[in-house]
C-alpha cells in the first residue's frame, strides 16, 4: 500500500506492507536512524516521535496509521542549523551517556515545553515516565530540560515573555 | 524482529463505513483504535487478524459531553483527554484517579476508552471504573444501536458483548447529586499494570446515609462488582467500621492468583486495604460535592 506523510516538514510517499511499524518506516524506508528501537513491549520509549505535535511510541503505531499525519523525529529538532534548546540543554547538563534513550527523551521534552514552557521537576519526571534511561539516573535529564526551559530559542520568546531572548545559533554550530 | 504477521489494512471514514468494512471482511477483521493493546498482541502472535479496520478518523466518536443527567464519552476518546477534562474530574473523580496511573503519558496519548473496554484485560483499570460507575455502553452494528449495562458488557477475560461486526461507540455515565468516587492502584513501577486496584462509588441520601454503593477490584479475578459488600454499605452511615467490614468482604470475594506481581496473601491484603481507602475517599468526596 502507499502511504504519504510529512516528516520533519518534508512530504514523503512510499510503498509499504501494511504491517510496517512507524519506527521501522522511519529508520529503514526513510533512513532516519536517529529514532531508536529498543523493545517489543511498548515500554522503553526510545522510539518516541511527535505525531501532530504529540509524543507517541512509534513502535506501537503502524506507518499506515500515520498516513496523512505530521511526524517530527529527532533529526527535525535542528532548525536552520541551530540546535533546539533541548538538544543544547542535554549537552550543557550531561543529559546523556550512551545516548540510546536520548532521541525519545528530547522529543518528549520538546512537546512538554511547547505546552508548558516552565515545568517544575516533577512535571518533567512525569512527562518522561514512559521512557527508560539505563545510564543517567534521570537527574541530569531533568536538569537538561530545565536548562532548555531557561534558554528558549528566539522563535519561542515571542510567545513566552519570560525567556531570555538569547540566541542559540551563535553558540553552536550544528 | 518482532513485527505483526501480514494483514490487510483499511481506514474507515465514519461509523457506517467501519461497520460495512467489518461486515465485508468478515470474522478475521478487527477494528484498531489506539493500537496499544492490539499491536503488542499482534507482535506476540496472540492476535492474528487478517484485516485491520482503522477507526482513528472517526471524529464522531471522539467527544466528552453532558446531556441532561448523562455524561457521554465517545469510544475514541484518548486517555489523555479523559485525564485532562475538568468536567470529568469534577463529576467522576474516580476517572481522573485511574487515568493518572494508567500506563504512561505517551501511551495515554494513543490509548482510548473504547479500546480499553473492548480489550477487557482483567488488569484493565477503566473496566473497574466503568463497572463501579454502573456505566452503559452504546454499541452499534448492522442491526442498529443497543445499550448494554456494564454488568452485561463484560463476559469474562478478553470477552465482551461487542460482536465482531459491531463497534462500541459511546459510554454513558449517570450524574447523581451527593455522589463520590475514588480509585487506587498498587503497581510494581510507574506505568505498569495493577498488582491490585480498587474502585468505589457512593451516592448519599439527604440524611447522609449511603443510598447506593459500588465496589470493584482490578486484577484479582472478579466478575463485576462485589454485591455482598455493597449490600452491607447500603442504608448505613459512612464510618470506619463499615468500611472495614465491606473491605473484608471484598477481599474474601476475589480470586487473586500467585504470579510475578505477587503472592495470593499479599494481593488479598491489598484488596482489603485499597477498598477501605477508596470507600473513605468516595464518601468524603460525596459530602463535599456541591453539584452532581
Ligand atoms: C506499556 C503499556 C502499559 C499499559 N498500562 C496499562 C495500565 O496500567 N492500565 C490499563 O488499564 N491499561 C494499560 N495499557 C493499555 C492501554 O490503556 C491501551 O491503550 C488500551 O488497553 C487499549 O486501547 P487502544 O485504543 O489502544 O485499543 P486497541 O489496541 O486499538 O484495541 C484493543 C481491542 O479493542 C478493540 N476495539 C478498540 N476500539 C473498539 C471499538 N470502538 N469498538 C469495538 N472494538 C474496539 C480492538 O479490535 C482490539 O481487539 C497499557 C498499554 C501499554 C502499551
Ligand atoms: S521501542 Fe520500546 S517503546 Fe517503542
Ligand atoms: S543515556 Fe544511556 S540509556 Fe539513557
Amino acid at each position: 500500500m502507499q502511504v504519504s506523510m510529512t516528516v520533519n516538514g518534508e512530504a514523503v510517499t512510499r510503498d509499504i506492507e501494511p504491517r510496517v511499524l512507524l519506527v521501522h518506516f522511519i529508520r529503514e524506508n526513510l533512513g532516519l536512524t536517529g529514532t531508536h528501537w529498543g523493545c517489543d513491549t511498548s515500554n522503553c520509549g526510545t522510539c518516541v516521535v511527535l505525531m501532530d505535535g504529540q509524543p507517541v511510541k512509534s513502535c506501537t503505531v503502524l506507518a499506515a496509521m500515520a498516513d496523512g499525519h505530521d511526524i517530527r523525529t529527532v533529526e527535525g529538532l535542528v532548525v536552520g542549523g541551530a540546535l533546539d534548546p533541548v538538544q543544547q540543554g542535554f549537552m550543557e547538563e550531561h543529559g546523556l551517556q550512551c545516548g540510546f534513550c536520548t532521541p525519545g527523551m528530547m522529543l518528549t521534552a520538546r512537546a512538554l515545553l511547547d505546552r508548558n514552557p516552565h515545568p517544575d521537576d516533577s512535571e518533567i519526571r512525569q512527562a518522561i515516565s514512559g521512557q527508560i534511561c539505563r545510564c543517567t539516573g534521570y537527574a541530569t535529564i531533568v536538569r537538561s530540560v530545565q536548562w532548555a526551559a531557561a534558554h528558549p530559542a528566539v522563535t519561542d520568546t515571542a510567545a513566552d515573555g519570560a525567556g531570555t531572548g538569547e540566541s542559540n545559533s551563535e553558540e553552536v554550530t550544528a | 524482529m518482532q513485527i505483526p504477521a501480514p494483514f490487510d489494512y483499511e481506514r474507515a471514514s465514519d461509523v457506517a463505513n467501519a461497520l460495512a468494512l467489518l461486515e465485508r471482511h468478515g470474522p478475521e477483521s478487527r477494528a484498531i483504535a489506539g493500537g496499544h493493546s492490539l499491536l503488542p498482541m499482534m507482535k506476540l502472535r496472540l492476535a492474528r487478524p487478517e484485516w485491520l479496520i482503522d477507526i482513528n478518523d472517526l471524529a464522531e466518536l471522539d467527544f466528552i459531553r453532558r446531556e441532561g443527567d448523562q455524561l457521554c464519552v465517545g469510544a475514541l476518546t484518548r486517555h489523555t483527554a479523559l485525564l485532562e477534562s475538568t468536567e470529568v474530574a469534577g463529576l467522576f473523580p474516580i476517572v481522573r484517579d485511574a487515568e493518572l496511573v494508567i500506563a504512561d503519558p505517551v501511551v495515554r496519548n494513543r490509548g482510548t476508552i473504547g479500546g480499553s473496554l473492548c480489550q477487557a484485560d482483567p488488569a484493565e483499570d477503566l473496566s473497574t471504573v466503568c463497572d463501579v460507575l454502573r456505566a452503559k455502553a452504546v454499541i452499534r452494528g448492522p442491526g442498529g444501536e443497543r445499550i448494554v449495562p456494564m454488568s452485561d458488557f463484560h463476559r469474562g477475560p478478553y470477552e465482551t458483548a461487542v460482536a465482531q461486526n459491531e463497534l462500541l461507540c459511546e459510554i454513558r455515565f449517570t450524574i447523581r447529586p451527593r455522589s463520590g468516587s475514588a480509585y487506587e492502584k498498587v503497581e510494581r513501577r510507574v506505568g505498569d499494570w495493577a498488582v491490585v486496584a480498587a474502585g468505589a462509588a457512593v451516592v448519599l441520601s439527604a440524611d447522609g446515609t449511603i443510598e447506593e454503593a459500588a465496589v470493584g477490584l482490578t486484577s484479582v479475578g472478579l466478575d463485576g462488582t462485589v454485591g455482598e459488600a455493597e449490600a452491607v454499605l447500603r442504608g448505613q452511615q459512612p464510618q470506619e467500621d463499615l468500611f472495614v467490614e465491606a473491605a473484608r468482604i471484598a477481599a474474601a470475594a476475589c480470586h487473586p492468583v500467585d504470579d510475578q506481581r505477587g503472592p495470593v496473601d499479599y494481593k488479598r491484603h491489598l484488596a482489603d486495604e485499597l477498598t477501605r481507602r477508596v470507600l473513605r475517599r468516595a464518601c468524603v468526596r460525596a459530602t463535599g460535592a456541591e453539584e452532581g
